[in-house]
């Protein structure tokens, strides 16, 4: 099975307000809140680590949760969130954004 | 406000979070706007590493919108870097700017760096009108075509337009320019005084028959009957509400590093070159006065018939002397709006009225007699 590789939209605004992330979509200035699953993915959506290592590192440990089914979930959020272009997907690491490569807080 | 930044609004209310910040890069300008209120000598801007300190400390602050503004941004040599800093930073970054600097390459370096909108001054629709008012011929088209160039690039542009006696003719006109150019517009009646507290600008606002025909345009306020109707008197709920969110989930920095409540509200609370952003925003007595005050404080305003929707600018009220009292120029907007007197204009006649009683002397009376 390939492995899913996720990277944060450079072209998006975020910030953490009490443990979920507020995003701007920069397609349309569109607001959208994170849960704290989502959040916790798209922090560490960095384009090199495979998504199923985010799962098991950083999901896993904090909601005490079976790898697959996280897994499954997590793959759903992370579709749901490239289709509003909150988050890039692919099958290949992605490579920081040349211009916009910063952390969200 | 859409229901979901309302929500995290009220979030940050909750967590004292400075949401929303404004930040005046600098002072200067390439224009010299009749109405405007800044002082465009530069006693000692920020420079880029202290601005992007700051911004590192804004983000920690959790800061989400920041309103790059000015003076004129463009004239920064640094702008860009600014700009890509803050949006490594993941600000949702909005610019104010006249435009006049924006060509296609700034356009496409804009739209490359993920601004969410550009609100740009225009004030008439005719270059003699709004050439006139920034004091630089050609400035018209030169905005125009910055316009045009960011809506290229597929770019969300505001136009702005503040109304004075020099282009009260003339909204209808800029609205109908931007409905061309397929933006967004804007219209302020209020001059806002000099920081300084210079209040001679405030004779450029235009009158009450100006203020009233545009409070009617359909176009503008919707139902106008709705929007002119007097207020149902205040309950204890709006008696108990914010005044406005200034010093709740936003803030104003100045080019020089200063902090204040909001960019029309100059009582400063501290500078980022000596403090940290979050412990001014935490700490400061003035910023905790200021957060203090709920509408039922007001001194005047508690008493008027328009209080619980009232525009009142806490800022403009300080400008006047009193933060918990009146803003004269709401006082004209409400009246404008409703032909309701508010509480301040009563008084204000009363006295006048105490002032310039005219009696017959009894030693003329009986003279002429």
């Amino acid at each position: 099975m390939s492995r899913l590789f996720v990277a944060r939209n450079p072209r998006v605004a975020a910030r953490c307000l009490d443990g979920e992330m507020m995003i701007m979509s920069g397609r349309d200035s569109t607001l959208f809140t994170l849960n704290r699953t989502a959040t916790i993915l798209w922090q560490a959506a960095d384009g090199t680590t495979p998504l199923d290592e985010i799962v098991q590192s950083k999901i896993c440990p904090a909601f005490d949760v079976e790898p697959a089914e996280a897994l499954h979930d997590a793959e759903n959020v992370a579709r749901e969130l490239a289709s509003h272009e909150i988050l890039q997907i692919s099958e290949e690491p992605i490579p920081p954004a040349t211009a916009l490569a910063g952390e969200s807080r | 406000m859409s229901g979901l930044l309302q929500e995290m609004t009220e979030k940050a209310l909750a967590l004292n979070i400075p949401l929303s910040v404004q930040l005046d890069l600098t002072y200067r300008c390439n224009e010299r706007c009749v109405h405007c209120y800044l002082d465009h000598d530069d006693h000692g801007e920020m420079t880029t590493e202290e601005i992007k300190h700051l911004l590192d400390e804004m983000a920690s602050a959790g800061v989400f919108i920041l309103t790059l503004s000015g003076g004129e941004i463009f004239v920064r040599k640094d702008f860009f870097e600014i700009l890509e800093y803050a949006r490594q930073r993941t600000f949702c970054v909005k610019l104010k700017t006249n435009a006049i600097l924006i060509r296609e390459a700034e356009a496409a370096r804009i739209r490359d760096l993920g601004v969410e909108s550009i609100q740009i001054s225009i004030y008439s629709h005719r270059p003699e009108v709004h050439d006139a008012i920034t004091l630089v011929r050609g400035s018209l088209e030169r905005s125009l075509d910055a316009i045009r160039f960011l809506k290229s690039q597929g770019l969300r542009v505001v136009i702005a337009n503040v109304l004075m006696i020099q282009n009260v003719q003339d909204y209808t006109g800029v609205r109908a320019l931007a409905e061309e150019l397929g933006v967004e517009s804007t219209l302020d009646p209020t001059i806002t005084p000099m920081m300084d507290g210079n209040r001679s600008v405030l004779s450029l606002s235009v009158d009450q028959s100006a203020l009233q025909q545009v409070f009617r345009d359909t176009g503008l306020v919707g139902n106008v009957d709705e929007f002119c109707a007097v207020a149902a008197p205040a309950d204890e709920n709006a008696l108990s509400s914010l005044p406005c969110s200034a010093s709740h989930t936003t803030c104003y920095v100045s080019p020089y590093g200063d902090v204040f409540p909001c960019v029309q509200f100059p009582l400063p609370t501290g500078n980022v070159r000596k403090q940290r952003f979050l412990d001014i925003w935490r700490h400061s007595d003035q910023m905790n006065e200021v957060r203090s005050i709920r509408i039922k404080d007001l001194t005047t305003c508690t008493q008027c018939s328009h209080v619980s929707n009232c525009s009142r600018c806490p800022g403009l009220a300080f400008m006047e002397g009193n933060m918990r009292g009146p803003s004269t120029q709401d006082c004209e907007k409400s009246f404008a709006r409703t032909g309701v007197p508010s509480a301040n204009m009563l008084s204000k006649r009363r006295a006048a009225a105490n002032l310039v009683q005219i009696r017959a002397l009894p030693a003329l009376a009986s003279a002429s007699a």
